[in-house]
């Protein structure tokens, strides 16, 4: 199935991504060639089949109420591009999610 | 023409556990920034959530307690978007199988009863804090809240005022409450609530266009909030306007909503299976052993007080509001067994000094073994109502026993006739014209006597006492001066 | 022979003894890191000189009272640069987490640091693992030993790399679709990738959650078993990590015959696209497993033709959500004077990321997106689980199924980065038991005309190890494939 121009810098924004006129160009061409290949998935009938998200067959993985101790506050923000008096730094936010 | 509104409610508590839903840091409120975290909670590259189990519990109590059904098998899922205070740019939820559903909550708005369908309730995890300073260009990020379990409740747009809703909300925290799921502090943000609403012309079964209302941090606001958007939508609606669909927040400063400045583009959050974790699967015997540990719930409560004790249905449902209150008015009421009286200072003296620092009643510093002999001292003479009255905010102050206070304070009543007949004769002697008075018949001089006497002693007479004494005397004696 | 040349078996055995120092070894292994690091490029990261003879002579000292030594002590490792080591920084081969050090090690290195282990350094991968090639690192390509000028395969052709040239004695790496497998067979070494939750991933860079799998990369099959008694472990921290007995996986490797096991040979492995050298090769090493003992059996595992097309699509789905955390906000690349927030995001992320891997999140973005999600990313879900059951009926069969590992040997650098369709088609074979979460091994089995190694697939039933370690050390014991060592120039 090919992708359109659209649909490229839509999934652009939605991942957070700026992309150039060419990368633009060129994922709409090679996304369009992959997912074609994908659309072999059509062939398969699946009605009814259920869905794998893990192959792990067990369930309940629990942790007990238990504190354990955080990392002390300058690992926490060790590796921060920018930090202030233990708070993380981000441009002003102006928008809600 | 007239209007109506139509309202649904999104609450988010947050679970009262000791540790976040995936990881083992604390969820205490207050903390200094960044604090509370470890590479799970701030999303580090190669780190993995394990699920908390007593979240777990915590959440299937709540539905129980809520009518809900609890599905027995449980995937969690990624609920994907950018904002700084979420650490992994997703959102650990549940999306299509909630863990509760269709559940319900009864009502009671102006003595009209009401049952609130509750559509569903998942777990999910809290996103941490943004600061935004003034005109500063930067905004700051602390991760201490991400990660904490929130429980997040819908309704059914079931409810028809701000009233309906306030009282809803006031009953869901009681329950919460109840449970030990979750302290329902509005203020610090443990139990936060998000109405939709819509208005619609009476009698129509449409539904409007729905307005979502945030940024409400109390329960005036929620009130507020809602009768103001009620408003604002019928001035538009009758006016021949359109209501747009769009999130608003509350401005408590000037008392309006306002339109919420969002990401132009559509939402899509590409929920998916969290392949980090594996399915919860609940059994029936779990969910047994839950329901018998479920405590009784206020509205049980309030009807039980009504029944067994004889309180008025105002009383019950005053004592039953907190599960702290109604332990602390029954355990009382084992010691001192007149229901009553007890619910009196309970609700007056008790309740006055406990709000007055937003105390609960477990921490009461006057227990209730404490306010029981108090109204033992008062039922047996040893000292009158007006003075155990009196001294009761000492006695929270201080946290004395009754008894020793009493004592050391010499307020121990007088009922020795012997005493009482020397002051009695004394005021006699001091007003002759009020005896003559009394003798002539005019009996109203009685209370004047039985306030002089009272005067003499500090207060510490016995006014039954005094009373009989005063009587017998006034009638017996011979006119003064013949 | 020089001591580099030796395997983990036999180092440890050498130094458990006393025979060799924990000094020697160092300074053997800065020597040979010395010589051809320059020319192979295997690392990222390399443990500074000084430090790491600083920490062979206190181990020495710590010894000469009483020589208790741990199975890892002193043991050289590499280890791929997406598994977390507290201190040493952990690049993913990304702009991105150049400057990133963990304030923790991965499950994995845990019980290394507290048997002593060498870290030598960590390995070059392709970007957050995404690739077959190691050419997508954003520190450069590493090159294969046997040919300078091809591909060791990816993502853990560092670690690949470092192992056939000698540069470590055995390294960790990281499977998610044939990420060990792919390298191992294109550098002529020994590459096991456990059963999907028999190794902790915590602390493992995520990638792809329900396929990432951390396993060793060795000179022999007896050191991949001995490396996995170390890795194989139940960790309360990872959810997935299976609750299953571990065995001595050593064990395994004594054995020298396959008596009484079958041995599925599936059709769909040996059609189009495979390269006639390998296809004889691998054929004539099933020939070999044949003469060991092993009773062959054709069988059909009739979905394979669509296990790329649907192991693309849920990787690319769940690596498009894992790696929406490298954001600018709390570790990691952040793009200078962006205009607001927004703009910080995106070109932080533009920036931050190289092509494969902004390809990927898009195509995993839009399968997972509205409109799109369950004729992509929910139809690859249902493929997953026919995939799973084909495996399953085939184990009903035999006791393990033997395939080719790559449709070529190693092919020249940049052939394949034009198209990465191409590039994604050299996983088919590794793929069908990352979906299925089977344990498989790559070994060496031959060489190309042109003198490049070929490596023969064994695959085993879910925790399985055991049986797939028996095949592989048997085969490898009555071939002489492990005596051919490359000629670095």
């Amino acid at each position: 199935m090919a992708i359109t121009q659209a649909e490229v810098e839509h999934m652009a924004r939605l991942a957070r991504l700026d992309l150039s006129e060419q990368e633009k160009a060129l994922f709409c061409e090679q996304l369009s060639h992959i997912l074609s290949y994908m659309d072999q998935l059509r062939q398969v009938p699946t009605d009814g089949v259920p869905h794998t998200s893990t192959v792990i067959e067990q369930s309940n993985a629990f942790r007990d109420d238990i504190p354990t101790p955080s990392l002390p506050v300058q690992a926490v923000i060790a590796n921060a591009p920018e930090a202030v008096d233990g708070f993380f730094v981000v441009p002003k936010i102006l928008e809600n999610p | 023409m007239t209007y109506e509104a139509v309202i649904g409610v999104e609450v988010h508590a947050q679970l009262r556990t000791a540790t976040k839903l995936f990881c083992g840091c604390t969820t205490t409120f207050g903390l200094a920034p960044n604090t509370q975290c470890c590479p799970v909670c701030i999303g580090m590259p190669g780190s993995l959530p394990v699920l908390n189990k007593r979240a777990v519990e915590l959440a299937i109590r709540a539905g129980l307690a809520l009518n809900c059904t609890i599905r027995l098998s449980n995937r969690f899922a990624r609920k994907n978007y950018f904002y700084p205070d979420l650490p992994k740019g997703y959102q650990i939820s549940q999306y299509e199988a909630p863990i509760c559903e269709s559940g319900s909550l009864d009502i009671t708005t102006n003595g009209h009863a009401k049952t609130v369908r509750i559509r569903r309730a998942h777990l999910e995890e809290d996103a941490g804090k943004n600061l935004h300073e003034g005109d500063a260009a930067t905004s700051r990020v602390d991760f201490n809240r991400a990660g904490t379990p929130l429980l997040e409740i819908v309704t059914e747009p079931d409810l028809s005022s701000p009233e309906e809703v306030d009282a809803y909300l006031r009953a869901l925290r009681d329950i919460l409450k109840y449970l030990d799921a979750c302290d329902g502090n509005m203020e610090q943000g443990s139990f936060r609530c998000e109405p939709n609403i819509s208005v619609r012309p009476a009698g129509s079964s449409d539904l409007g266009t729905k307005v979502e209302l945030k940024n409400i941090n109390s329960f005036r606001f929620v009130k507020q909030a809602l009768a103001y958007e009620i408003a604002r939508q019928t001035k538009v609606l009758a006016s021949g306007g359109v209501i747009h669909q769009e999130t608003r927040l509350w401005d408590p400063e000037r008392e309006v909503t306002v339109v919420m400045r969002s990401k132009e583009e559509a939402h899509d959050y590409r929920y998916f299976p969290d392949p980090d974790l594996l399915p919860v699967e609940i059994s029936q015997e779990w969910i047994q052993e839950l329901r018998q540990s479920l405590p009784e719930l206020p509205a049980a409560r309030a009807k039980r007080f009504v029944h067994d004790y004889r309180l008025p249905e105002y009383d019950a449902s005053v004592l039953t509001a907190s599960k702290d209150l109604a332990d602390y008015f029954e355990a009382c009421v084992r010691l001192f067994p007149n229901p009553k009286i007890v619910s009196n200072w309970v609700m007056g003296e008790l309740l006055r000094e406990l709000n007055a620092r937003g105390i609960p009643a477990q921490r009461s510093p006057v227990s209730p073994e404490c306010l029981a002999k108090l109204l033992q001292l008062v039922d047996e003479g040893t000292i009158s109502l007006k003075i155990a009255r009196e001294i009761f905010p000492e006695l929270y102050a201080s946290g004395k026993d009754p008894e020793t206070l009493v004592h050391e304070k010499g307020l121990t009543q007088i009922s020795d006739a012997q005493v009482l007949e020397q002051l009695v004769e004394e005021v006699m002697r001091q007003h002759p014209a009020q005896v003559d008075q009394y003798r002539r018949g005019k009996e109203a001089v009685l209370g004047f006597f039985v306030g002089q006497v009272m005067k003499a002693s500090g207060g510490k007479a016995n006014p039954g006492k005094v009373n009989e004494l005063l009587r017998r005397k006034l009638a017996s004696d011979t006119p003064s001066g013949s | 022979m020089s001591l580099v040349k030796l395997s983990l078996q036999e180092l440890q055995r050498l130094f458990t003894c006393g025979e060799i120092s924990a000094f020697e070894i160092a300074r053997a292994y800065l020597l040979r890191i010395n010589q051809v690091e320059p020319k192979i490029k295997a690392y990222i990261t390399l443990t500074p000189k000084d430090q790491l003879l600083a920490q062979a002579e206190a181990l020495d000292r710590s010894l000469k009272a009483w020589r208790k030594t741990e199975p890892m002590m002193a043991m050289p490792l590499a280890i791929k640069d997406n598994i977390c080591t507290e201190g040493v920084r952990t690049t993913c081969g990304s702009i991105m987490l150049e400057h990133f050090v963990p304030p923790y090690d991965a499950a994995v290195v845990e019980p290394l640091r507290q048997q002593r282990f060498f870290l030598l350094g960590k390995t070059n991968l392709d970007e957050f693992a995404m690739g077959s090639s190691s050419e997508h690192s954003a520190f450069g390509p590493t090159k294969n030993p046997w040919k300078l000028t091809h591909s060791p395969g990816g993502s853990s052709g560092g670690s690949a790399a470092a192992v056939a040239a000698d540069e470590c004695v055995a390294a960790l790496g990281s499977d998610t679709g044939g990420s060990i497998r792919l390298p191992a067979a294109a550098c002529g070494v020994v590459g096991l990738k456990p059963t999907y939750g028999r190794v902790s991933r915590y602390g493992l860079v995520a990638f792809a959650s329900s396929l990432d799998q951390i396993g060793p990369i060795t000179k022999t099959v007896t050191d991949a078993a001995i490396l996995l008694n170390v890795l194989a472990k139940h960790d309360p921290r990872d959810s997935t990590s299976a609750t299953v007995p571990v065995p001595d996986f050593t064990k395994s490797t004594k054995r020298k015959d396959l008596k009484k096991l079958k041995v599925g040979i599936p059709q769909e492995f040996f059609t189009d696209g495979l390269d006639t050298e390998v296809e004889r090769t691998v054929r004539e090493a099933i020939a070999e497993l044949e003469r060991l003992g092993a009773q062959l059996c054709d069988i059909s595992l009739p979905m394979t033709e669509h296990a790329i097309a649907a192991y693309y699509l849920i990787a690319t789905a769940e690596a498009s959500s894992n790696l929406a955390r490298y954001d600018g906000v709390k570790y990691g690349f952040r793009s200078k004077e962006t205009r607001d927030l927004l703009d910080m995001y995106c070109q932080t992320r533009a920036q931050g990321f190289g092509p494969e891997v902004k390809r990927r999140i898009m195509l995993g973005t839009y399968a997972l997106s509205a409109g799109y999600y369950e004729a992509y990313y929910g139809k690859a879900q249902a493929v997953r689980t026919l995939i799973r059951q084909d495996f399953d009926a085939a184990f009903q069969e035999v006791d393990l199924i033997a395939t080719p590992v790559m449709p070529t040997p190693a092919f020249p650098l940049g052939e394949k980065l034009k198209d990465p369709l191409q590039m994604y088609l050299l996983d088919m074979y590794t793929i069908p038991a990352s979906l299925a979460g089977l344990p498989a091994i790559a070994v060496p089995c031959g060489f190309s005309s042109a003198g490049l190694p070929i490596g023969l697939q064994i695959m085993g039933r879910p925790f399985e190890e055991p049986l797939v370690l028996r095949a592989a050390s048997a085969y490898e014991q009555a071939t002489n494939w492990r005596k051919k060592r490359p000629v670095i120039r």
